[in-house]
């Protein structure tokens, strides 16, 4: 029999004994981890560790093959990214995931336009997705010459804004992020951080993965390692430090100070 | 995020590149129709040659209207000359069968939809991988079964009914017989409207964009992409059996035989109207240019008596140039 285990409080999601098997293959094992409002996340691993697809299974791209989700305290079951957009979880992919052919208007607002329902179908209410795209941003602090711009004129850093923007744009309660960092020129990587810690200020649950420590520790409350598809260690942030958690991403622990072999002294 | 620096000067310039781009293919027609003109003013602005090219592209048009829907996915479909042609001679043999006209008038577009939905689900559900191969299947079994239920031999005499689309025009008591506003043209103007509200108004044509332009955006934005996929080879079939039934109409007969290659012309149409064959751009608009620019040019190089041999090399120089003035134009944006 197993033990009843208690939510953490004021845990926004929870994950308990997540597994993954790909056939033969094991990509996830026993993963347990919560994270609550207006927290921000860390999670890192070496490639191979598992990161990607537990990311994949909160936004329901996959279905656990064992283990349990709960949202809100609440079991939940997500078998599409639908499923998980409605209870308010959006990803944002490390590629952007971006229309590049689309205006960032209509990036913002695919697969959930406004406008008037017609059976299956939508009709379309340009404008109004417009205006709403532009005070959207607004509200972000994101500047762009026009929501009429293509996506595919953008550079990296306006690409992962407009992907931020179009996670949050409905009342988002947790963003899951991939990289969100990995695929920006270096000045851009401060202003999409920054734009993580005031989702961060409005409530909102943030999970970074992320292999950079300059990220984690810029942004993150709290930081978890996987490693070979399981829990390895976890910490608050003021109570780790990089060292440690480099450590922990190559599997070991107790990583110190002193043992790290930049040090000069 | 930005620097909007240069906000005013950027404008003039976006706005000069994006009206050519919409327009630019208009002036082409325009431009090949004034030297037309200027060479046989007494033949080509005739009003029997104006609607005699308006008739015999009416089919085109409307196959180059699906296949636009496809292309614009990144897909593409071999199979609509033969759709044309299965449809032409079903509708030609219930006709004969004494069905009711409106009946068979249903029987054509049917028929479209059906080899459509086969398409699509091949593509989807045997996940096979690339259109090019579920289409060429289709290809070649709806020409087999258009030869299997003719022998091979055409069957004529439709209802006047069911003629009607295919062959009336209206002279307004203004044109001498045969010229006129033909109602295939009608049929094509129809069609084009919807297409065009229904790609850029209703949210399934906006999805058709971006799968054309990401598919995993799509995907992951809650698109259902196969769902999607299959409605788009419908709509492909549904226009090649309109198509079918104008055919069969100007005809007045199921002919075995019609559209073989005819895919290629919508294919060449639809690239010429400034479409992407990697998919995610295109328009209505730029499709029937495309239609028009083919028809004008054969049109023009027949009745200045230049041999049909000529046409279709001219005709394979005007889908390369078109396309490298693309890959021009493309450059010159990315260079902003």
């Amino acid at each position: 029999m197993e033990p009843v285990r208690q939510s953490p409080p004021g845990a926004l999601l929870e994950a308990r004994g997540i597994s993954k098997y790909f056939g033969a293959i094991t990509a996830l094992h026993d993963v347990n981890f919560h994270v609550a409002p207006g927290e921000v996340l860390g999670v890192v691993g070496d490639n191979g560790a598992g990161k990607s697809t537990l990311m994949k299974i909160l936004s329901g791209l996959f279905v656990p093959s064992e283990g349990q989700l709960l949202f809100d305290g609440q079991p939940v079951r997500f078998s599409s990214p639908k499923d998980a957009q409605r209870r308010g979880i959006e990803m944002v992919y490390q590629d952007f995931a971006l229309a590049g052919n689309l205006p960032i208007y209509e990036n913002i607002y695919l697969g959930r336009e406004p406008g008037r329902k017609l059976g299956p179908l939508t009709l379309v209410d340009h404008a109004k997705a417009r205006t709403m795209a532009a005070e959207h941003l607004d509200r972000l602090h994101i500047s762009v010459k026009s929501v009429d711009q293509n996506a595919e004129d953008l550079s990296g850093g306006q690409r992962q804004a407009v992907a931020i923007a179009r996670a949050t744009a409905f009342d988002a309660k947790l963003v899951i992020m991939d990289e969100p960092t990995a695929a920006l020129a270096i000045k851009e990587v401060g202003k999409v951080l920054d734009l993580i810690k005031s989702l961060k200020q409005h409530g909102v649950a943030v999970i970074i993965i992320s292999h950079r420590m300059d990220d984690i520790f810029y942004c993150c409350d709290r930081v978890m390692a996987l490693y070979q598809g399981s829990n390895f260690a976890e910490a608050p942030l003021d109570g780790t430090h990089r060292n440690e958690v480099i450590g922990w991403i190559m599997g070991t622990k107790g990583h110190n100070e002193g043992l790290a072999h930049d040090q000069l002294n | 995020m930005t620097n909007s620096t240069d906000r005013g000067a950027m404008a003039d310039g976006f706005n000069m590149g994006k009206f050519l781009e919409s327009y630019g293919i208009l002036i082409v027609v325009v431009v090949m129709m004034l030297v037309l003109a200027a060479i046989r003013p007494d033949v080509f602005l005739s009003a029997q040659n104006l609607t005699n090219i308006l008739k015999q592209n009416a089919s085109l048009a409307l196959l180059a209207l699906g296949m636009l829907v496809v292309i614009i996915t990144a897909g593409i479909d071999l199979s609509v000359g033969s759709t044309m042609a299965l449809s032409m001679v079903t509708i030609a043999i219930a006709s004969r069968a004494g069905v009711p006209w409106p009946l068979v008038l249903l029987i054509g577009p049917a028929v479209g939809i059906v080899v459509g939905w086969v398409n699509g689900v091949g593509l989807t559900w045997l996940r096979l991988p690339h259109p090019f191969i579920m289409t060429l299947g289709t290809l070649n079994i709806a020409r087999g079964l258009t030869f299997l239920v003719t022998n091979g031999a055409p069957v004529s005499g439709l209802q006047p009914e069911v003629r009607y689309l295919g062959q009336a025009y209206f002279d307004f008591g203004i044109f001498a017989p045969p010229a006129g506003l033909p109602a295939s043209l009608i049929v094509v103007t129809v069609c084009a409207v919807g297409l065009w509200f229904f790609l850029t108004r209703t949210s399934m044509g906006r999805h058709i964009y971006a799968i054309g332009g990401n598919p995993h955006a799509a995907r992951v934005s809650g698109i259902n992409v196969d769902r999607v996929l299959v409605v788009v080879y419908m709509i492909c079939g549904f226009f090649a059996g309109l198509a079918g039934l104008l055919l069969a109409g100007r005809t007045d007969s199921g002919f075995p035989n019609a559209g073989i290659g005819i895919e290629l012309d919508a294919i060449a149409a639809v690239i010429i109207g400034g479409a992407s064959f990697f998919g995610g751009r295109g328009t209505v608009l730029g499709v029937l240019a495309g239609v028009l620019i083919m028809g004008i040019l054969r049109n023009g190089l027949n009745i200045n008596n230049v041999s049909a041999f000529w046409q279709q090399i001219l005709i394979g120089l005007v889908i390369i140039i078109a396309v490298y003035i693309d890959v021009l134009r493309r450059k010159a944006s990315l260079r902003h």
